[in-house]
C-alpha cells in the first residue's frame, strides 16, 4: 500500500428524483389549475386597478389596519396592480417548477485561453499593422498626432466654461453692511430688542432696500440668528461682548462645517446644534465649537440699534460665513 | 404539422435568412444555467432597473426640472400660497393630481433602494464565494462602476423634487466639492451657475438623472451580462460539480419561465411596498431654502455611510498662507471613500497577488474555505456598518434615550477598534467551522440517541453523512503558502528579497486551514476503532 493520501472521492451528480406531477397525471392536473388560478388572480387585480382609477375619487379614504386611514384611490391602484404583476410571476414559476422539465444538465466548459498559434497570430497581426502604418519610422506624424490629439481633448473642457461664472469674491462676502437692519424671516419686519424675551430665538435677515427681491442664493449667505441671554450668561472677550446689544447676540445661521441651517437651540445648555452632523456651538463662548466635525465657531454679527430703536448690524461679517473653501484666509 | 408550427418555422425562417442566428439560437437557447437563490440576487438588481426606467419614464411627463420660482395652487391646502420651485411644486402635482402619480413615485424610490440593496447583497455574495476569481475580475470591477454609480444615480434622483431634506443634501454636496484644494470653488460655482442654490443646478442633475447616468448604467449592464453569459455562471461546489462543467438547467424553457416570472414578482413587490409603505413624502418637508431645516435630517441608506463618516470626524482644519484646508470634509468626504472604493475594485488582483493563484476558477468557494477573505470582508463590512450606524446617531440616540456624544463616541472609537476585532473573530470562526466539518465527515452525524453500554457508560450514537455530504465538505481546495526565494543558494539576499517575504508572509497568513478529511483519515480512524 502506498503512502499516498487518498482523499474522499465525487460520488456523481445524485440521482433524479420524480416530482408527484411527473408521474401522477391528478397532481399533474392540480398543478395546472394552480396556476391557471394565479393567472386569474392577476387578471382580478388589473381590474382592481380600473376600477380604483375610474370610480374611486381621489379624496375618499377607507381604514386600513396596521396602516391606518390611506388614500383609497392610491391603495387600490396600487394593490390592484401588486396582484396583477405577482401572479403573473408566481403562476409562471409555479408553472416551471412543477411541470416544466427539472432534470438537471450538464454542460461543459472550455478554457479561455486561445491556443499558442493563434496568440501568436494574434500578436502579429498586431505589429504587422502597426509597422504597415508605419508609426514607428515617422516620428513626425507620430508627434503631430498627439499634439492635435492633446489639444482636441481641451475642447470639452473650454466648452464647460460658460457652466457659471467665476467666485471673484462673492464667497467672501454677504449682504450685510454698517446699518443694515434686522428683519424677521419670515415677515420681513424690524425687530427692537424690546420684542425679544430672554430666552428667545429669532430667524433674521438683512431688510430690503425697495425693489430688491430676496433670492435664495441671499439666504444661502445672509440668515442669522438672534439669540437673547442674560448680559452676565456670555462668556466673551471685551471686543466680542461689545458685538452684542443688551444681551442679544447673532450668529451667522449657516453652519461653519458644510453650510446646513444651525437650527437647534437649546434653551437650557444655551448650546446651539446643526442637524445634519451635529456639530455643537456654545453660545455663550461665541458660538465656540465644542463638539462634532465643525472646525469654527459659527462667525458672529456685530450688532447695535439705530437711532428708531431697531436693531441693526455695526459692521458686515468680518469672515466669511459658511463652509471652508480653499481661498478663505483664515 | 399544426398551423401554429408552421408559422413559428416561417418567421424563424425568416430572421434565419436575414441574420444567420439559428445556429448561436439552437446553442443558447439551451444554455446551462446553475441553480441557488443566491444567483438571484443580480437578478432583482437588473428588475429593479427595468422598473427604475419604466416608473421613471411615467414621472417625467409631469415633473419639470425648473428652480424657476412659482406660487403654489395645487390641491395640498396646507403649502397653498407659497414660494417654492417648480420642481417642488410638479412633484407635489404628481403626488396629489395625477392618478396613479404618487403610487409611481414610490414605486420609483422603493425600486432605487431594493436596486441599492440588491448590489450591495449581490457584491457580497460574489466576494465572500470568490466568484471575482479569475477570469471574472473584468465583470467585478464592472460591478464596483455599478455600485459607485448606482449612489451617485440615487442621490441625484431624491434631490431633484428640490424639497427641504433633499436640499440639504445638495447644500452638502457644495460644500463637499467647495472643499476641495486649489479648484474647489470654481467647480463649485461652474456645476451650481453661481453661488448656492442658483437656479442651474436641478436642471443639469436632470439631465444626468435621466439621461448621462441611465445610459452608461444600460451599457454598463450589457456588458456585465454578456460576460456571465460567455463565461457561464459560477456554480456551488457538490457531487458531480467541477471547474470543467456547469450542472443546472436549460435556458428554454425552464430559465426563461422562472426569469421572466421572477420580474413580475420583484415588480409586484416593489409595487406593493409603493402601494402601502409611504416613503420620502416631500409634502411634510416644504419647499427648500438655505435657511431652513428639519431635525432628524439624513440621507437614503446607501449614503449613509458617507454621511456618517463625516459626522464622526475631528474638527481638524489647516490655515497657511491665506488658504484652508479642511481635513474634516476631505478624509471622510473624498479620501477615505476613495481608498475604500479602489480597495474593492482592486481586490481580485490583491488577492491573487498575495497567494499567487492565477489559474481560473469556476466552482466557488464557500466562505468558511478562504477564511482570510472571510475576515477581510467581515472587516470592511464592519467598518462600514458603524459608519452607517453613525450616519443615523441622531435618530438612534432618541430612540435609545442616548446623548449624541455618546454615539458619536462609540463609533468614533468603534469605527478603529471594532474592524479588526471582526477580522480576528471572523477567521477563528471560519477555521472553527473548518474543524466542524472534518469532525463531521470523520466521525459522522450526531443522532441525539443516548445509549447506555453494559458498564454503565452513556454514548451518543454517531451516524456516518452521506456520501454527497463528505464530498461537498471536502471537495474544496487547500493552496500550500507560497515559498518564494528570499536567500539564494550561498545565503546572500536575493534580489526582490523584501517583497518575496511580505509575499510569503501574506501567502502564510491565507493559506491558514485546518486539514480536511481524507478517506486515509477515515481508514486509520476504523483501523482504531
Amino acid at each position: 500500500m502506498s503512502n499516498e493520501i487518498e482523499p474522499i472521492r465525487d460520488p456523481g451528480l445524485p440521482a433524479h428524483v420524480h416530482r408527484a406531477a411527473d408521474s401522477d397525471p391528478i397532481a399533474a392536473q392540480r398543478a395546472e389549475r394552480q396556476v391557471a388560478i394565479l393567472f386569474g388572480l392577476s387578471a382580478v387585480g388589473t381590474l382592481l386597478l380600473i376600477y380604483s382609477y375610474i370610480f374611486v375619487k381621489s379624496d375618499a379614504f377607507i381604514f386600513i389596519p396596521i396602516i391606518g386611514n390611506t388614500a383609497a384611490q392610491q391603495l387600490g391602484l396600487g394593490m390592484g396592480m401588486a396582484i396583477a404583476l405577482f401572479c403573473i410571476g408566481a403562476g409562471a414559476i409555479h408553472w416551471a417548477k412543477t411541470l416544466m422539465p427539472d432534470e438537471e444538465v450538464i454542460a461543459q466548459r472550455h478554457e479561455f485561453r486561445s491556443d499558442d498559434e493563434d496568440r501568436d497570430a494574434f500578436v502579429k497581426t498586431v505589429k504587422d499593422g502597426a509597422s504597415a502604418a508605419g508609426l514607428g519610422r515617422r516620428p513626425l506624424i507620430k508627434t503631430t498626432l498627439g499634439v492635435a490629439l492633446g489639444f482636441a481633448g481641451l475642447t470639452p473642457l473650454l466648452l464647460l466654461r460658460d457652466l457659471g461664472p467665476l467666485p471673484k469674491d462673492s464667497l467672501q462676502k454677504t449682504s450685510w453692511k454698517a446699518g443694515t437692519r434686522l428683519v424677521t424671516d419670515p415677515g420681513d419686519r424690524a425687530i427692537r430688542p424690546e420684542d425679544l424675551e430672554v430666552g428667545a430665538v429669532a430667524q433674521t435677515l438683512p431688510e430690503l432696500a425697495s425693489g430688491e427681491e430676496r433670492t435664495l442664493n441671499n439666504i444661502g449667505k445672509d440668515a442669522v440668528l438672534l439669540i437673547r441671554l442674560r448680559p452676565e450668561e456670555f462668556n466673551l472677550d471685551a471686543e466680542r461682548l461689545s458685538w452684542t446689544h443688551e444681551g442679544i447676540i447673532a450668529f451667522s445661521k449657516i453652519c461653519s462645517h458644510m453650510g446646513c441651517a444651525v437650527a437647534l437651540y437649546e434653551q437650557q445648555t444655551k448650546h446651539l446644534l446643526c442637524p445634519c452632523h451635529q456639530s455643537t456651538f456654545d453660545v455663550t463662548r461665541a458660538a465656540k465649537v465644542i463638539f462634532g466635525p465643525a472646525a469654527r465657531p459659527l462667525p458672529q454679527l456685530n450688532i447695535t440699534v439705530d437711532a428708531e430703536g431697531y436693531l441693526v448690524a455695526r459692521t458686515p461679517f468680518t469672515e466669511p460665513v459658511g463652509p471652508s473653501f480653499w481661498e478663505r484666509s483664515s | 404539422m399544426t398551423a401554429r408550427e408552421r408559422i413559428a418555422g416561417n418567421v424563424a425562417g425568416y430572421v434565419d435568412d436575414r441574420t444567420g442566428a439559428a445556429k448561436w439560437m439552437k446553442k443558447n437557447l439551451t444554455k446551462v444555467f446553475p441553480d441557488h437563490w443566491s444567483f438571484l440576487l443580480g437578478e432583482i438588481c437588473l428588475y429593479s432597473f427595468v422598473i427604475l426606467l419604466l416608473s421613471g419614464t411615467f414621472l417625467t411627463f409631469w415633473f419639470d426640472p425648473s428652480q424657476r420660482e412659482v406660487i403654489y395652487d395645487g390641491g395640498y391646502q396646507p403649502l397653498s400660497g407659497l414660494k417654492m420651485s417648480a420642481a417642488y411644486a410638479s412633484t407635489l402635482h404628481i403626488s396629489f393630481e395625477v392618478r396613479g402619480g404618487l403610487l409611481m413615485r414610490q414605486i420609483h424610490h422603493w425600486a432605487a433602494l431594493i436596486f441599492m440593496v440588491g448590489i450591495v447583497v449581490h457584491l457580497l455574495r460574489v466576494y465572500f464565494t470568490g466568484a471575482f476569481r479569475k477570469p471574472r475580475e473584468f465583470n467585478w470591477i464592472i460591478g464596483v462602476g455599478l455600485l459607485t454609480l448606482g449612489i451617485v444615480e440615487g442621490f441625484l434622483g431624491y434631490s431633484l423634487p428640490d424639497d427641504l431634506l433633499s436640499g440639504t443634501g445638495i447644500r452638502i454636496a457644495e460644500a463637499i466639492i467647495q472643499a476641495l484644494p486649489l479648484v474647489g470653488s470654481y467647480i463649485a460655482f461652474f456645476a451650481f451657475g453661481g453661488p448656492f442654490p442658483g437656479e442651474a443646478f436641478i436642471p443639469r442633475i436632470y439631465t444626468v438623472h435621466v439621461l448621462l447616468l441611465p445610459g452608461i448604467f444600460l451599457a454598463l449592464i450589457t456588458v456585465h451580462l454578456m460576460l456571465v453569459w460567455y463565461q457561464k455562471h459560477t456554480q456551488f461546489p457538490g457531487p458531480g460539480r467541477t471547474e470543467k462543467n456547469v450542472v443546472g438547467y436549460p435556458l428554454m424553457p425552464v430559465y426563461m419561465a422562472k426569469a421572466g416570472g421572477f420580474f413580475f414578482i420583484v415588480f409586484g413587490v416593489t409595487a406593493f411596498l409603493g402601494a402601502v409603505a409611504s416613503i420620502n413624502p416631500i409634502w411634510l418637508y416644504g419647499p427648500y431654502t438655505p435657511g431652513q431645516i428639519s431635525a432628524g435630517s439624513q440621507p437614503d441608506w446607501y449614503m449613509g455611510w458617507l454621511d456618517g463618516l463625516v459626522r464622526m470626524s475631528p474638527p481638524i482644519e489647516t490655515h497657511a498662507f491665506g488658504h484652508t484646508i479642511s481635513w474634516n470634509i476631505l478624509i471622510p468626504g473624498l479620501i477615505l471613500p476613495g481608498i475604500m472604493f479602489t480597495g474593492l475594485a482592486l481586490y481580485p488582483f490583491i488577492e491573487s497577488w498575495a497567494t499567487g493563484d492565477k489559474r481560473e476558477h469556476h466552482l466557488l468557494d464557500r466562505p468558511r474555505n478562504a477564511p482570510n477573505r472571510t475576515a477581510i470582508g467581515a472587516m470592511a463590512l464592519t467598518f462600514t456598518l458603524v459608519s452607517l450606524l453613525n450616519g443615523g446617531n441622531d435618530i438612534i440616540a432618541q430612540q435609545f434615550h442616548l446623548t449624541i456624544n455618546q454615539m458619536m463616541w462609540f463609533s468614533r472609537i468603534g469605527v478603529l477598534v471594532l474592524p479588526p476585532i471582526a477580522f480576528i473573530v471572523t477567521k477563528r470562526l471560519c477555521l472553527s467551522l473548518q474543524r466542524a466539518d472534518r469532525d463531521l465527515v470523520l466521525h459522522g452525524r450526531e443522532t441525539g440517541r443516548l445509549v447506555r453500554m453494559p458498564n454503565g457508560e452513556f454514548t451518543e450514537i454517531h451516524e456516518p453523512i452521506s456520501a454527497e455530504k463528505a464530498w461537498l465538505l471536502t471537495s474544496h481546495e487547500q493552496i500550500a503558502p507560497l515559498e518564494l526565494p528570499e536567500l539564494d543558494g550561498a545565503g546572500v539576499r536575493h534580489p526582490g528579497a523584501l517583497k518575496n517575504k511580505l509575499r510569503n508572509r501574506i501567502s502564510r497568513a491565507t493559506a491558514v486551514a485546518v486539514p480536511k478529511a481524507t478517506e486515509t483519515d477515515r481508514r486509520e480512524l476504523e483501523g482504531h476503532h
